[in-house]
């Protein structure tokens, strides 16, 4: 499992050693010992090209920080910009790996394998529950998927939040609902169309379309009659994260990682990682870890949904 | 080292005559050659301006172009309607209308917020100010100018939001007004410095014949100087609308980006250009959501063209007299 404990033992000493020395110290050791792979002959940092979804930024950047500590030789280089952006770095090349909080469409497999040659290789990482959230002065706590629906499909009936049953919202100048939404091209975006909206289905025009998951709840947090859907790791104590009920009438659930491994909670998908083709060693071995106890501890401190054990 | 010098520095000096007299020889043919060199240099940046922008209008053309001219599309449709579903599955629709109204109302109300501040500034710097409280006051504009619009658009978010909430009691504190206030404070600097050059460009027996007639410093600006100067005080407003119309940053992330034709300034709306930054770097190239991206470039081309040529045509109109 540790694979990088053990395959460079200069690595391990390097941990221990101060910040400056611990450098050049491993890269001496890679030279002579031989043991990493053709790149060992300059003195650069390895890299990992990391890119892709927004939602799993904050994530990919606390792995790539710890990864650091255990490998201190490989540095991963994380960017957002969305799925789609991950997915276009995976066929264009620029991507060791891509995020993407949603699959791959086929068609996007297609043209990865005629940049690149190879099928993209999936990678399921870990889970994120997308949460509603409202002001922390909202009286509401919990709302069904119906009245989400409601709320923001193209025709969709629910306007006011006397309509979901909150009679006044203090600080909120009227009753209308600021529905705060993703730009169109997000993989939250799409991910809530398809659950939330339905698949055939538009968003209502006027929603406030925000560029970043965490802008999400900033604004949310800001504005007294909003409401908004984001990830499960992005809650701040200015919001409320509301609980969600399959149908009326049913329990509502408040997503957590039980609720979200169990299914119970209707709004979580799973999270995941590609490679054009095999991983490159580096690469792999930075997989590895990911899905390893220690990988997976991360994402459960970064408020994401570890993989079940096994 | 020192020993090097010592002895490599005579040899220069001792056949210093014969070398003046050479180079005056030489000198008048390098210096045509360098002319001649610098002549061209010099022709080839200004024509590389015509370049460049007919370059850029080729490419953004040339990438919208197979849908403008396809059977799909739908040009009334795409300037009339307020349906901006670039992404739906079942019935993707490209109206841009929201957007339109969203691009001039913001520019609007900016407009109408930087003009008296643009112009009044303007004034005081070229007619009522001293020469010190004058050079501080361009160095602090020039200041203002140099601000990036990233900034000014996390200023709308963290400042101006909350305040705008507060002071108007707007549901939401992204909306037109942000944005124009915003987009305002980013377009006086330039209303000013075209604006006072405007002004200083007003020959001074004007306002020694103001002044022999008893007018009074007021009187001078706004019954002789203001009237003179009137077309390129009218190119800076344009200019300064021009930068408005265009400006990305700040409005995408100060106006709500919300697809709404507003009812008030206290409304969210979403620009043309915001647009096109928020959604251009995820829409695949050669779809109809890509090409109908590079066609609202055309449209925004199009719109600062008509401004910019208006404010050209206003300038010329100064230098005729």
């Amino acid at each position: 499992m540790r694979s990088p404990f053990t395959l460079t033992p200069c690595m391990l000493g390097a941990v221990a050693l101060a910040a400056v020395f611990s450098l050049a110290g491993c890269n001496k050791g890679e030279n002579g010992g031989g043991s990493a792979p053709a790149s060992s002959t300059n003195n650069k940092k390895q890299s990992i090209q990391n890119i892709g979804s927004d939602t799993m930024v904050n994530l990919a950047q606390a792995w790539a920080e710890e990864y650091g500590k255990v490998a201190p030789g490989v540095s991963v280089e994380v960017s957002g910009g969305g799925s789609g952006v991950g997915i276009a770095a995976l066929i264009n090349g620029t991507a060791e790996i891509a995020n993407t909080s949603r699959q791959i469409e086929p068609e996007e497999a297609e043209k990865a394998k005629k940049g690149s040659g190879k099928d993209p290789k999936e990678f399921l990482v870990g889970y994120d529950g997308l949460a509603i959230y409202v002001h922390k002065d909202n009286p509401l706590n919990e709302i069904s998927m119906e009245d989400l629906g409601e709320i923001y499909r193209e025709g969709g009936k629910v306007e006011t939040w006397g309509q979901v049953g909150v009679a006044k919202i203090p600080g909120a100048q009227n009753d209308k609902i600021i529905r705060v939404s993703r730009q169109n091209n997000s993989g939250t975006y799409h991910y809530f169309r398809e659950v939330v909206v339905g698949k055939k289905n538009d968003y209502k025009s006027g929603s406030l379309d925000m560029n970043g998951s965490k802008d999400v709840v900033e604004l949310v947090g800001k504005t007294p009659g909003a409401i908004g859907y984001s990830g499960l790791g992005y809650a701040t104590p200015a919001v409320k994260i509301v609980k969600v009920s399959k149908k009326k009438g049913d329990p509502s659930v408040i997503p957590s990682i039980t609720t979200v491994l169990d299914k119970s909670y209707p709004i979580a998908r799973p999270l995941f990682m590609y490679t054009p083709g095999e991983p490159s060693d580096n690469a792999k071995k930075y997989l590895d870890w990911i899905m390893s106890d220690a990988g997976q501890k991360v994402v459960e401190k970064s408020g994401y949904v570890p993989l079940p054990k096994k | 080292m020192t020993q090097t010098t010592v002895q490599l520095s005579p040899p220069p000096t001792a056949a210093g005559g014969a070398a003046i007299v050479d180079r005056q020889a030489t000198r008048r043919f390098t210096e045509i050659a360098a002319e001649r060199a610098i002549e061209t240099l010099i022709r080839l940046c200004g024509v590389s301006a015509i370049l460049f922008v007919f370059g850029i209008f080729f490419f953004v053309f040339r990438e919208g172009a197979p849908y403008l001219f396809s059977e799909e599309f739908d040009i009334g449709k795409f300037l009339f309607s307020t349906e901006w579903y670039p992404t739906s599955v079942s019935r993707p629709r490209y109206g841009v209308l929201a957007l339109i109204v969203g691009t001039f109302s913001v520019t609007a109300l900016a407009t109408f917020i930087a003009v008296p501040f643009g112009l009044g500034a303007a004034v005081f710097v070229s007619e009522f100010c001293g020469n010190k409280t004058r050079e501080t006051l361009k160095i602090v504009i020039e200041l203002l100018a140099a601000i990036p619009s990233v900034v000014w658009g996390f200023i709308g978010i963290s400042v101006m939001n909350p305040l705008i909430q507060q002071v108007f009691h707007a549901p939401v504190g992204l909306n037109v007004l942000n944005g124009a206030l915003l987009l305002a404070l980013m377009s006086v600097p330039i209303m000013v410095s075209i604006g006072e050059d405007a002004l200083k460009a007003v020959p001074d027996s004007y306002r020694e014949a103001a002044l022999a007639m008893g007018a009074t410093r007021w009187q001078t600006v706004y019954r002789v100087l203001i009237p003179a100067a009137r077309n390129g005080l009218l190119a800076a407003v344009l200019l300064g609308v021009g930068r408005a119309v265009g400006e990305t940053m700040a409005v995408l992330m100060a106006t709500g980006h919300a697809i709404n034709i507003p009812h008030s300034p206290f409304d969210p709306v979403r620009t043309l250009t915001a647009t096109i930054a928020a959604e251009l770097g995820e829409a695949s190239a050669g779809s109809p959501h890509y090409r109908v991206l590079f066609i609202i470039g055309i449209l925004l081309f199009t719109i600062t063209f008509i401004v910019n040529l208006s404010a050209d045509l206003a300038v010329r109109g100064v230098r005729k007299r």
